[in-house]
């Protein structure tokens, strides 16, 4: 017994013994990146890479592909155990939540030295997103924002011929619209009630920063987002935007079927709505920057997208910011555009006809120039998809009155913010 | 001799004991250690702020409308779906038992068939036909000139479409437990009926459910402790919504934990769901008691 388990120990020992050295092993001079990114920019990735590989001979680049439903979990669990890659692709919103894990590395040192990132090359608003305490934790891969789909005929029919430019313009030509249909089952918007951005962005155009104390607080009661949010939920009092998602199972069908003429979202849509939008429907659309809170036009809109981050434990920071700096060449932004639509967040990509041509894309490079970042905080995406969500729902439905849900929005986003409050006590 | 076969009998219970002691104990013991602190996202990254508050996540849970809300949904749930999945699978049962029933097993074939099948191939199948313009359940109702239904998007009704849903999906499985407890009842009670002149019913009352009593204890904790974590259904058909409407306790527990990761609160969920479903299960079994 006793000889046969020390038999058992010594391959054990040899077995443990072989793999510490063949992790040790480095294959001659070659330095393997490990990148992260997710759904279809991981695969589309992939295709570029072999360029940056023949470029930098001795750089190798792991692409591993997250899906982004379960992108969140997996990189935090990575953070919590230590097994982070060296380079991620990171949606922008989240870069508070992984600061505040104290996973990121802070980028400044590195654009100062390089030739080719500067700030004055991207879109103010997409690069400030990646901005917390004067400290650069991303830089901008692609962007993304929300701005206005709609259809140009029914507009015509409703004695427009140019898109809203005001708030004002927007629920008179809403009205309207609705005129149109004499009591038939269509409307003019679709504001989804499951969704908090357009609450959110219009309370930005309005004036409201939305967080209070150095983001400890919730400031929804103020004036100006109170202002912006019964200016939307009025929508559904007035019957002018479907109330419910159910109805609309089919966004693209439920639009060109003239279900609803309005609708605000982002670039991933162009594609389907192309598809859906055929024959002689196929110049009845188009896309528009978002109207204006008085004279402001275009409206200000949401600064999203996706940044490149270097995980703070990445041993080879020097070859991963060649790297980044590779995907943000222009040429190769425009690539990456033509491969899966992402939009660049170099300014001078925008000058390459696929896009400067593209009559759906004018209003988007008009719209970059007006987006601003949600605040930076780490409970940003909590307060957003739980909380601002559940009380526009209860509004738009009637259940609680403006003025309720949103002194009962304030009491939840205290709530979730207390820790945040008692940190920074702590900290002075 | 007894000291030696006791030692014997600890070693080979040993691996069994320890796996349970490191996979369950130990994570059930640290679960309810951090259900007394406020471990969130601020402490994975610097374990220095996580605070022992003692029992306040429980304190806090009491006063949460929304812990509420999702404990009545999923009440609402756990008490309109159960006996409704089990009288169901009991008649299904009954009815591929009968003698008069020719090609049972394609019958109990297609009735296991949703068990198995991906939960979110059939939510998907599911919306469609619960679609309020072009669904066929609002076709259905229209031959009785019933107006259409918003299934899934009307808050009273998303969980009935909810109900209805899962008891379709998994009233097979029970069904399965059954025909086995019916197979096991002797035939002769059912002649010795026969020879007294008892109908149909009186032998359902007297001899099957008598005898598929210790089936049916089975079968309804299973059914109530699967219930009591519903969790997929509404995850995938409303998210929870409309208003919170379909909300599930074991939702929301994911959502404050995964999505939030406000790991304390939502472990101190987790303990609550726990002892609910312990009391339940007691419940049952006293009543099962009584009853014999």
């Amino acid at each position: 017994m006793n000889k046969k388990m020390n038999y058992i120990s010594k391959i054990l020992m040899v077995v443990i013994l072989m793999t510490v050295l063949s992790c040790n092993k480095e294959e001659g001079n070659v330095t393997t990146i490990k990148f992260w990114a997710m759904g279809s920019e991981a695969e589309v990735v992939t295709k570029l890479i072999p360029e940056f590989e023949k470029e930098n001979p001795g750089i190798k680049v792991l692409v591993q592909q997250m899906p982004w439903t379960a992108a969140q979990e997996k990189l935090i669990t990575a953070v919590a155990s230590d097994n982070t890659p060296d380079l991620c692709q990171l949606g922008n919103t989240w870069i508070p939540q992984f600061s505040s894990l104290k996973a990121l590395t802070s980028l400044n040192e590195w654009i100062n030295k390089s030739a080719s990132i500067k700030k004055e090359n991207y879109f103010e608003g997409i690069w400030e997103t990646n901005v917390i305490d004067d400290k650069v934790y991303g830089i901008p891969w692609y962007t993304d924002t929300r701005l206005m789909f709609y259809r140009k005929d029914v507009f015509e029919k409703a004695g427009y011929n140019h898109p809203p430019k005001t708030w004002e313009e927007l629920l008179d030509l809403s009205r309207k619209i609705k005129a149109l249909y004499k009591g038939e089952d269509k409307y003019a918007i679709y504001l989804p009630t499951n969704e908090w951005a357009p609450f959110v962005i219009f309370g930005l155009q309005a004036g409201s920063d939305l967080l209070k104390d150095k983001g400890t607080k919730g400031n929804f009661s103020g004036k100006e987002f109170k202002e912006a949010f019964s200016f939307l939920v009025n929508f559904h009092k007035e019957k002018l935007a479907p109330i419910g998602i159910s109805q609309v199972t089919n966004v693209y069908q439920a639009f060109s079927d003239e279900y609803f003429s309005m609708y605000i979202s982002g670039p991933w849509n162009i594609p389907e709505f192309k598809k859906w939008m055929k024959g002689n429907l196929a110049d009845k659309w188009s896309t528009t920057p978002l109207p204006g809170y008085k004279e402001n036009y275009p409206g200000v809109s949401l600064a999203a997208g996706s940044s490149l981050i270097i995980f703070n434990n990445s041993e080879h920071k020097k070859e991963t910011w060649r790297l980044i700096e590779f995907l943000s060449r222009s040429d190769v932004q425009i690539e990456f555009y033509k491969l899966l639509n992402d939009l660049p967040a170099i300014k001078e990509a925008w000058n390459d006809p696929v896009l400067k041509d593209d009559p759906y894309m004018k209003a988007f490079y008009e719209q970059f120039f007006h987006v601003v970042a949600t605040p930076k905080v780490p409970e940003w995406e909590q307060i957003a998809f739980s909380k601002i969500q559940q009380y526009a729902e209860l509004a738009a439905r009637g259940v609680l009155s403006v003025d309720e849900a949103l002194q009962r929005l304030d009491a939840d986003v205290d709530r979730i913010l207390e820790k945040r409050r008692w940190i920074i006590s702590k900290n002075k | 001799m007894k000291n030696f076969s006791t030692r014997a009998a600890y070693f080979f219970l040993a691996p069994a004991l320890s796996a349970i002691f490191i996979f369950f104990f130990i994570p059930v013991i640290a679960a309810f250690i951090i259900s007394l602190t406020d471990f969130d996202i601020y402490a994975l990254g610097d374990y220095s702020t996580v605070r022992f508050i003692g029992l306040s996540n429980y304190l806090e849970l009491f006063d949460d409308p929304l812990f509420w809300t999702a404990l009545k949904n999923t009440f609402y749930y756990v008490i309109a779906a159960s006996p409704l999945s089990i009288a169901v699978s009991l008649g299904a049962a009954i009815l591929l038992n009968s003698k008069l029933i020719k090609l049972k097993g394609i019958f109990r074939l297609s009735y296991f068939i949703p068990v198995v099948t991906t939960l979110v191939a059939v939510a998907i199948v599911w919306r469609f036909i619960y679609h309020p313009r072009f669904g066929i359940m609002n076709y259905f109702l229209s031959w009785f000139d019933i107006n259409p239904v918003d299934w899934l998007g009307d808050p009273v009704w998303a969980m009935p479409a909810i109900i209805l849903m899962s008891v379709w999906k998994n009233f097979g499985y029970n069904m399965i437990i059954f025909i086995a407890g019916l197979q096991n009842i002797p035939e002769d009670l059912y002649e010795a009926a026969d020879m007294e002149g008892a109908n149909g019913l009186q032998k359902f009352r007297s001899i099957t459910l008598p005898m598929l009593a210790p089936t049916t204890l089975f079968v309804s904790i299973i059914t109530m402790i699967g219930f009591f974590q519903l969790f997929a259904e509404p995850y995938i058909m409303t998210q929870g919504g409309p208003l919170n409407s379909t909300l599930s306790i074991v939702q929301y527990m994911y959502q404050e934990g995964f999505r939030w990761w406000n790991m304390g609160y939502s472990a101190s969920i987790a303990f609550v769901l726990f002892f609910i479903i312990f009391i339940g299960t007691l419940i049952q079994f006293k009543l099962q008691k009584s009853t014999r």
